[in-house]
């Protein structure tokens, strides 16, 4: 469900993901500590990706069935990049109570 | 016998079958690389060091661009279709088709380097990752590069016939090229710059 196609429009957000593209590889060369590069990184690729998303592939003006259809891929992206974190926080099989068994024990 | 809703939208989704089929390929598409983003993360963040500088940024950045270029005329390609210009269209698929190619023999060039030096998936954690997510990524280029070809070739013998059916079929190759150039959108800061 888009409008008739703009080029002009096209050809800016194009400008514009070369640009973003440059100043990704000159914010590289600045050589910032790692969580300020992550950042910077990520959000100038979230930002070219949303232009890319939003424009050429029209999802600022499509049907409610589409949308619904990404918003449960969202939901599930979400758990997806959720595992790392849940790698870490994951205690089953430490002996929590390591030490104590072992006092009762008398080992 | 005729297949419904290739033109025509549907009146319970309001879309033609394609266009609902293909954003629910490109959904499970987010799912298969976001797996081995995720798997990117867990490796990276339980190794003791990460190398850095392994890849050639200049390299990655001048495929990035090349790869925003072949989105830009690809949706020019769709955009000549409505506005009936046959012409056009066959002339900027073309190009994304040739974009897609040079992309592919950079990356030829990067893995020959790596290879050459004896520095294959097998030598360190960052270089497994780094082919993986790579080489799938050259795989749905190839893909792409097939898909163009075929209407660039046969399947271009549609437009006489069902013109808005050809325009669709574009469209959807459209979205899952796009698809393709997000995320090398996200690739290249990950695994080049970080």
């Amino acid at each position: 469900m888009h409008s008739a196609p703009n080029i002009k429009k096209y050809l800016m957000i194009g400008a514009a993901l070369l640009v973003f593209t440059v100043i990704t590889v000159a914010a590289n060369q600045l050589h910032f500590a790692v969580p300020l590069a992550i950042t910077v990184a990520l959000v100038i690729a979230i930002t070219k990706g949303s232009m890319v998303a939003s424009v050429f592939m029209h999802l600022s003006d499509e049907r409610k069935w589409i949308y619904g259809s990404l918003l449960l891929t969202v939901v599930f992206f979400i758990v997806l990049m959720s595992v790392p974190m849940f790698t870490v926080m994951d205690t089953i099989g430490t002996p929590i109570h390591h030490a104590a068994t072992a006092e009762h024990t008398g080992r | 016998m005729n297949i419904p809703y290739t033109v025509e939208e549907r009146p319970d989704t309001g879309l033609a079958n394609g266009k609902l089929g293909i954003w629910l390929f490109l959904a499970s598409e987010v799912m298969l690389f976001g797996a081995l983003f995720s798997t990117y993360i867990i490796l990276r963040t339980g190794a003791e060091e990460w190398p850095h500088g392994e890849l050639n940024v200049w390299l990655g950045a001048v495929n990035t661009v090349i790869l925003i270029s072949s989105s830009v005329t690809m949706v020019l390609a769709w955009a000549s279709l409505k506005t009936h210009d046959f012409g056009k269209h066959r002339l900027y698929l073309l190009v994304t088709w040739l974009l897609a190619a040079i992309f592919l023999v950079n990356k030829y060039f990067e893995y020959s380097d790596h290879f050459g030096r004896g520095e294959g998936p097998w030598h360190s954690t960052f270089l497994a990752i780094y082919f993986t997510l790579t080489g799938l990524h050259g795989i749905h280029i190839l893909g792409g590069m097939v898909v163009m070809g075929y209407f660039l070739g046969p399947g271009a013998k549609l437009w006489k016939t069902n013109p808005d059916q050809f325009t669709n079929r574009i469209e959807y190759t459209g979205l899952y090229w796009h698809f393709v150039d997000l995320v090398w959108i996200f690739l290249f800061p990950v695994l080049y710059l970080l």
